[in-house]
């Protein structure tokens, strides 16, 4: 019998109130962006949404609530664009969506900000529940970012795992960390750079005192569109408790790598679309979650965390509410598996 | 059967232009709107006022002609209205096509927002798109004006698409649909149309599905018909040089942003088309000066020569303060008449020369 615990991948969206007063408070502009010492205005505004989102999930019965990431302007590069050694600089497309970031550009050694942490215990506040704690994937920081100091990707990549990790150190209690990894889909590395990036997430999983999940998303840009079998073989090395795949963009493929490789003890479902304004109610959500443990042939799962396939950040934020709901809901509808 | 690039250009050459070279000088776009405007739309969409449509027209319309003037006085040789009538790149049109609904704001990026609408039902003309625009920019401009119209493509890909099979069905449709507005938009008088595709250049294989769109849009479409292509933030080399096979007379890129590192993607093979190039940041506060300009300018005729290059920013000036990209705009086209001067005299090298001498035949 498998455990379903309902969390997400983070990064919603503001609430709409937030969105005109912070727009307000910082511009529209790239030079009014987080940078890690915000007015206390600003600060205040973020902690009104925090409480605002973690009081959602709970209302909506999310098992393990995320913080929320309303900060994170650049999105998954956030921990790099408040660090010191790094200038943040022109805006640049994220993946092949309609969203920028700021290019980050690490220009010396990277050390831990403790930014990621102090979000987390100012959620902690707000909620009795355990948080569930999201980090970008050293592989897919790597992706986004700008080395100006490291001199190649390994060594850029092992700093980054690093400078994850020691961030992952100083979290406070969180039941688990998701590390996001959506380039090991949308840029697979190749032979030799598919085992670093294993190598790395398992030196950030190893830092957090969480259960891990290595969170994949989006469809592959590698071949099928599930995530590539050797990128996948090589993941199964990394000292993880879960995989997330997204069964949104691909369940066949993503199945059958589960059934021809293994899996870890416990799981990530993406099965609610976190890009799509149709809403899919409880019951279609618990058909999935049941669809996807059946033909998980050969593998039983301890825990499997039913999750919105990617973050929201892109939803507006009525129908994130509604999909929160729906999500929250499957844990009370019966899930046969 | 009409033929792209075609011989158009000239047409937008002013009749007192000084220099015997022309770098056609225009903008992207949009433009930062007149602080009034906005509190107008606001007291437009309060349903407590008794301000309705009638005095919204009014006030697009005076906004329209205030900034339209505004471009005419920068020296620009096409105009714009600064797109003073559309709240949004795909919101505008989306409103005006059947089949789509609207959910609330979501991000781009930092703290700007659309409305980014949901595909419910198979997409069908609506209430017409720009005629109204273009007809009445026209009668206040002396120069030329430039019709923006968001591309299918773009459009089909910042939608939540709920009722499509896949987004390439839908840009497929919305192209019929971009092309019976030009049609109307010709039928009007206007001669330079520019499809908007920011969301060219993000996906592999997107190139294939937005040149599909453009053979839609073109058709019956004539030749003296200036048609441009713009595309902005994106991995160029994913669609060059699969883009000089499009049905269109000129690409218009965002290069500034990325201080040019991706220029040499379109010196090999030979650039075909007149390229419209961005020669200032508008994502940027600080205001180039004329000689940076005029560097920025060079970049271009490493590409092609004069005679195909337009001059333009990166992308549209709506976030800029107003002040601010008035004097963009100046410094640009101030830019532009030096750097004529320069090669009519003979002291600025052409590296694309060599190879395209015969490109304006």
């Amino acid at each position: 019998m498998t455990d379903v615990v309902s969390t997400t991948p983070g990064l919603f969206p503001l609430p709409d109130w937030a969105k005109d007063e912070l727009a307000g408070l910082k511009g529209r502009q790239k030079g009014g962006l987080v940078s890690g010492d915000e007015s206390p205005a600003i600060t205040d505004a973020y902690e009104r949404a925090r409480e605002e989102v973690v009081d959602r999930q709970t209302e909506a019965g999310i098992d393990l609530p995320v913080e929320g990431q309303l900060r994170w302007d650049d999105m998954l590069t956030h921990p790099l664009a408040v660090a010191d050694a790094v200038e943040t600089r022109g805006i640049v497309r994220y993946f092949d969506n309609n969203n920028f970031y700021r290019e980050p550009v690490v220009t010396d050694d990277l050390a831990a900000t403790g930014d990621v942490a102090h979000e987390l215990e100012s959620a902690a506040d707000h909620t009795d529940d355990g948080l569930n704690a999201v980090l970008p994937g050293p592989y897919t920081l790597s992706q986004l970012a700008t080395d100006e100091h490291y001199g190649d990707s390994a060594a850029f990549l092992s700093a980054l795992a690093d400078f994850l990790a020691s961030e992952a150190e100083q979290f406070p209690d969180v039941e688990t960390l998701f590390l996001l990894e959506p380039s090991l889909l949308e840029s697979p590395p190749g032979d030799g750079p598919d085992e670093r990036a294993s190598e790395a997430i398992d030196t950030v999983a190893r830092a957090a005192d969480a259960d891990v999940v290595a969170h994949t998303y989006w469809e592959s840009h590698g071949g099928d569109s599930g995530i590539d079998e050797k990128v996948y073989a090589h993941l199964m090395d990394a000292e993880v408790d879960a995989v997330g795949f997204d069964f949104v963009a691909s369940h066949e493929d993503n199945v059958y790598v589960i059934s021809e490789y293994g899996a870890k003890d416990d799981v990530a479902l993406g099965v609610v679309d976190g890009q799509n304004t149709l809403v899919k109610d409880a019951d279609e959500i618990a058909e999935r979650v049941e669809w996807t443990l059946d033909n998980a042939h050969g593998v039983d799962f301890e825990t499997a965390y039913a999750t919105l396939n990617t973050p929201t950040f892109y939803l507006p934020s009525g129908k994130f509410d509604e999909k929160l709901a729906a999500l929250g809901a499957v844990e009370r509808t019966e899930v046969k598996a | 059967m009409t033929q792209r690039p075609a011989d158009n250009r000239a047409q937008f050459r002013p009749a007192d232009h000084d220099n015997d070279h022309f770098l056609l000088t225009t903008v992207v776009g949009s433009y930062k709107k007149p602080k009034w405007l906005d509190r107008a739309r606001d007291l437009f969409e309060d349903e407590d006022t008794n301000f309705g449509e009638e005095q919204w027209e009014e006030a697009t319309d005076d906004a329209a002609r205030l900034i339209t003037e505004e471009h005419e006085r920068s020296g620009l040789d096409v105009v714009v209205d600064g797109e003073m009538r559309r709240n949004e790149m795909v919101e505008y049109f989306a409103e005006r096509i059947d089949g789509y609904e609207f959910n609330g704001r979501v991000k781009v990026w930092g703290h700007n927002y659309f409305n980014k609408p949901s595909v419910v039902d198979e997409v069908e003309y609506g209430e017409q798109w720009l005629v109204d625009e273009f007809e009445f920019t026209d009668a206040v401009a002396d120069r030329p004006v430039k019709m923006p119209i968001t591309g299918p493509y773009t459009l089909a890909s910042w939608t939540f698409n709920e009722a499509y099979e896949d987004d390439e069905g839908l840009a497929y449709d919305l192209a019929e649909l971009v092309n019976e507005e030009i049609e109307q938009l010709v039928d009007a008088g206007a001669h330079y149309i520019q499809i908007d595709e920011p969301a060219l250049a993000t996906t592999p294989d997107d190139h294939a599905i937005v040149g599909e769109c453009l053979e839609r849009i073109v058709e019956g479409i004539p030749e003296d018909v200036r048609i441009g292509l713009h595309v902005c933030y994106g991995d160029y080399s994913r669609i060059y040089p699969e883009v000089l096979d499009y049905p269109v007379d000129e690409l218009d890129l965002e290069l500034t942003n990325g201080d040019y590192e991706q220029i040499d993607v379109f010196t090999d093979p030979e650039f075909t088309l007149d390229l419209a190039m961005g020669v200032i940041d508008n994502h940027a506060g600080h205001t180039e000066s004329v000689d940076e300009i005029k560097e920025n300018i060079q970049q271009g005729l490493k590409v092609v020569p004069p005679e195909q290059l337009t001059i333009s920013p990166d992308c549209g000036l709506k976030l800029l303060p107003r002040e601010t990209a008035y004097q963009k705009m100046e410094n640009m086209v101030q830019a532009a008449r030096e750097v004529e001067a320069e090669l009519d005299a003979g002291e600025i090298d052409v590296p694309a020369a060599g190879e395209t001498a015969s490109a304006d035949d």
